[in-house]
């Protein structure tokens, strides 16, 4: 890794893992052409690395059959071809998305799933804290990390546990997940990751002024966030999917055990195997239900 | 209290200027009876103390003769005595009774509050002199607190056992603050102790206290150790001190030669000026305990005793010693450590001094214990050395503790979903529908990839109209007063009311919190009483409600009512509770509601 010990990491050098949704299915039926999305996204990666020298920016691409790091400011080197166009750094970004986009594509032949089109959140969040905790572990001075996630697709409620499992790492850890959310409605996945991190959840009112937003809301590093007023999130949502089909509800059985969520009465937990006893009557088993949002 | 009856002579005034009633005053233990020498004089009474609400009396040394005004609620009671002995027996009778009757207590340290509560207290309420005035010294430094004894001690709704019952934290962490300051040692040398000449003979005095006496164990083990040994078997305890003090004495005049040879005659005094052996041991073993990373040469080319004239009138430097006397030198830096160790270990012993002998006995305990105590200290300083640096985690990577969020904020964050929750379920749908294949879906991806890579980045990401509202949108949505209100723990809503209205709605708040704690603790009612008492606080609690409606009507309805709605949701909560359980207790006795307001 370069975060050689020699560097001066002041308080305001970033870390920044970016989050890319490349599902095809979104962008292909998004407003926002993917193309304008990326130029977007690029110039403001150029941004972040412009603000601060030592500044770090890593890009890892959430597919829709996998995921993979396609870009990191620290290892690539500058040289290449530089078309005159557009930097090297972004020539070779693009190079790597396509070549992730072609293998993406090519794991969807095996096992074909149709319907839900989400992305595989899960996975990106997962390999963004590894790679915060490499540089966590790298030594005592090293660059405040933060997460970025740039998702259009919708949530998949089957990632759910995975995905906040991620969430509750990344806040014990002390890392923030920011979001910008570009598909219609707003993805509760990201609002609670924000939400639970004390990052920011934004989903831009504008899609084609999707720079103006990231420079605006999410460029600032996190020493300077404290001088700063920031959206804060309204109205997040806190359903939960249920461990047993999946499903997103707002009204259901909690395990009194290991707390796993269920949509319906199960004799036996089956995350920690606890047998629960028959409800007594059917008053007290209404009332063991829990509302998660309230009604409207 | 000895007695629990005075008899004095006195004579009785109804106001200062009165001649006086010459008679004979009676005080017992709840009340005093005065009965004139003249039987047909009218100034004759019977008062109980419980009526008394505060007692003078005049100071002796004024020219004042010797006064006693007890006064009750409408007049007072003046006698004056033949001396200042019979008003001192007096005063104190009465204050005892005055505080075993117990609200009077109460109303002489702090009349002006509680003058009007003495019908409150339960008669049954036996409490200690010390307790009363805990509570009253509480009442007086906290003022909210005595706003709300006011309010609901003295209209009846709690009683003053219930009022203190939920506080008895507060009354138990006073009293521990009140507990004595240990004393430590002086930290001047006590070996210092210059012994006073009189200049004409050849007599030299040394002062001893029993103070002293411990100190000088607790600095000299060698001297605590032969004074258990020696006294009283071997020599009285005035012959062991003057044998200390001469050998002292040798030490002051810094003759080692005559110190060499006084010890050679008794070796007794020997003890006493050799160098103490104990000491000497326990300062190897503590050279051996030092801190590893301690650098002990470069902490002695630190002090500063070579300095000339540094520090105590005993220079160590200019202990000029032959070697053969070196057994008889004590150097200043000794004693200055020793003194030092001793001071910041502070009193180990917690007896009286009177009895040396208990007090060498103490010592000698408390010293054991802590040998083993520092043994084990060694024991994890050295495994606290010896980690192995590739076993160790990381100890600098932060790590937050997990923590139960604020819960105003997750209804702060809930607040808009009540309109969201409609926009998703008209929009989330249109977008799911994907006509595309999966080719087709990767190709326009790929295409658009080629394509930006073919264009570049154009000059102009974004348009300036677009930029200018989306600058604008972002500084309306946080400026918003939908985000402000309550958010920020600097400017709360409470702080932009004017300042009286503030005031009432912190007391509402607060009167709340105590009523509804007394509320929710009477539950379940097991007995009539509970019954009783959750009425009166349900009817306390109704009052207030109607109060907090009344200031929402005031200028800053909409500021105001934001704060009103969780106590209104409270007492709500409370209200329902209090109803249902009426009900169900009304269902269980068969109709009969034991309140007879259901």
């Amino acid at each position: 890794m370069a975060s050689a010990p020699s560097k001066l990491y002041a308080d305001d050098v970033s870390l920044l893992m970016v989050l890319l949704d490349t599902n095809p299915f979104f962008w292909s039926s998004s407003s926002l052409p993917f193309s304008v999305f990326l130029s977007h996204v690029l110039t403001f990666l150029n941004s972040i690395l412009l603000l601060n020298q030592l500044n770090q920016v890593v890009v890892i691409a959430t597919g829709y059959n996998s995921c993979s790091y396609i870009y990191d400011s620290s290892t690539s080197t500058n040289q290449g071809s530089d078309n005159g166009r557009m930097p090297a750094r972004c020539v070779n970004l693009l190079q790597k998305l396509e070549e992730f986009v072609i293998k993406d594509e090519q794991l969807i032949k095996e096992g074909l799933r149709e319907g839900i089109a989400s992305s595989l959140l899960s996975g990106s969040l997962s390999m963004a804290l590894c790679y915060i905790q490499r540089v966590f572990r790298s030594g005592p001075l090293h660059p405040q990390p933060r997460i970025l996630c740039l998702q259009g697709s919708s949530d998949g409620p089957e990632q759910y546990v995975a995905i906040m499992n991620a969430i509750f790492s990344a806040q014990r850890s002390m890392i923030r997940i920011d979001s910008c959310y570009m598909g219609s409605s707003n993805s509760a996945f990201l609002q609670q990751a924000s939400y639970i991190t004390g990052g920011v959840y934004l989903k831009p009112q504008q899609p084609n002024g999707l720079f103006q937003y990231l420079s605006t809301v999410f460029a600032t590093d996190l020493h300077s966030r404290a001088f700063l007023q920031l959206p804060k999130s309204l109205g997040v949502d806190f359903r939960a999917s249920c461990f047993c089909h999946k499903k997103t509800i707002d009204l259901g059985y909690i395990c009194s055990v290991c707390l796993s969520i269920f949509c319906k009465h199960h004799k036996k937990c089956s995350t920690c195997g606890s047998v629960f006893g028959q409800a007594q009557s059917d008053v007290n088993s209404t009332s063991n239900k829990k509302r998660k949002t309230p009604e409207t | 209290m000895s007695c629990r009856q005075v008899v004095k002579r006195a004579s009785y005034k109804s106001k200062i200027k009165d001649p006086g009633t010459p008679g004979v005053l009676t005080m017992t233990e709840n009340k005093f009876v005065f009965r004139p020498n003249d039987p047909s004089s009218a100034a004759k009474f019977d008062v109980e103390f419980k009526h008394i609400t505060g007692h003078k009396n005049t100071k002796e040394g004024t020219d004042k003769p010797p006064w006693l005004n007890l006064s009750d609620k409408d007049r007072c009671y003046i006698f004056e005595f033949g001396s200042f002995h019979d008003l001192h027996v007096c005063r104190d009778f009465v204050g005892n009774a005055l505080a075993k009757s117990g609200e009077a207590a109460k109303a002489s340290s702090a009349a002006k509050t509680t003058s009007e509560k003495s019908g409150v207290t339960l008669p049954d309420e036996q409490l200690s002199t010390a307790e009363m005035q805990l509570r009253m010294k509480l009442l007086q430094e906290d003022s909210e607190l005595q706003k709300l004894h006011m309010q609901f001690v003295i209209s009846g709704v709690l009683t003053e056992s219930e009022f203190w019952a939920t506080r008895k934290k507060l009354l138990d962490g006073d009293s521990r603050t009140k507990s004595k300051q240990r004393v430590g040692f002086r930290s001047s040398m006590i070996l210092d102790t210059k012994p006073m000449t009189d200049g004409r003979m050849n007599k030299v005095t040394f002062n001893l206290t029993p103070e002293i006496k411990y100190q000088i164990f607790a600095l000299k083990p060698a001297v605590h150790q032969a004074f258990l040994t020696l006294v009283p078997s071997k020599m009285t305890e005035k012959d062991f001190w003057t044998k200390y003090f001469r050998a002292e004495y040798l030490h002051s005049t810094r003759n080692a030669v005559a110190a060499a040879a006084e010890a050679a005659e008794d070796e007794e005094l020997a003890i006493f000026l050799k160098e103490d052996a104990i000491l000497a041991s326990e300062a190897r073993r503590k050279i051996r305990r030092v801190d590893p990373t301690l650098d002990m040469e470069a902490d002695q080319g630190d002090d500063y005793t070579h300095l000339p004239d540094h520090g105590i009138f005993r220079d160590g430097s200019k202990d000029v010693m032959e070697l053969q006397n070196e057994l008889y030198r004590r150097t200043l830096s000794q004693d200055l450590n020793r003194q030092g160790a001793v001071v910041l270990q502070g009193r180990t012993v917690d007896v009286d001094l009177e009895d040396p002998r208990t007090v060498a006995e103490a010592l000698m305990q408390s010293r054991r214990e802590s040998d083993e105590s520092a043994e084990q200290d060694r024991l994890d300083r050295i495994t606290r050395m010896t980690e192995i640096e590739d076993l160790q985690e990381h100890h600098d990577h932060p790590v937050a503790q997990l923590c139960i969020k604020d819960p105003r904020d997750y209804f702060d964050t809930q607040q808009v979903n009540a309109l969201k929750t409609l926009d998703d379920s008209r929009t989330g749908t249109e977008q799911k529908k994907c006509s595309l294949t999966t080719e087709e879906a990767y190709g326009s991806l790929r295409e658009a990839i080629s394509k930006i890579k073919s264009i570049g980045l154009k000059n102009s990401t974004v348009a300036p109209e677009i930029a200018i509202t989306v600058l604008n949108g972002l500084t309306q949505n946080i400026s918003s007063t939908k985000y402000q209100l309550g958010k920020n723990p600097q400017d709360s809503v409470l702080d932009s009311l004017p300042n009286k209205t503030k005031e009432e709605l912190l007391h509402h708040w607060m009167s709340i919190q105590e009523l509804l704690r007394h509320f929710w603790s009477s539950y379940p009612i097991t007995t009539t009483y509970l019954s009783t008492k959750v009425g009166r606080l349900k009817d306390a609690m109704s009052q207030i409600y109607r109060q907090l409606e009344e200031i929402k009507q005031s200028d800053f309805r909409h500021q105001v009512s934001l704060l009103v709605r969780p106590m209104h949701q409270a007492l709500d909560a409370a209200f329902q509770h209090f109803d249902a359980d009426l009900q169900k207790r009304a269902a269980r006795s068969g109709g009969e509601t034991p309140n007879g307001n259901s």
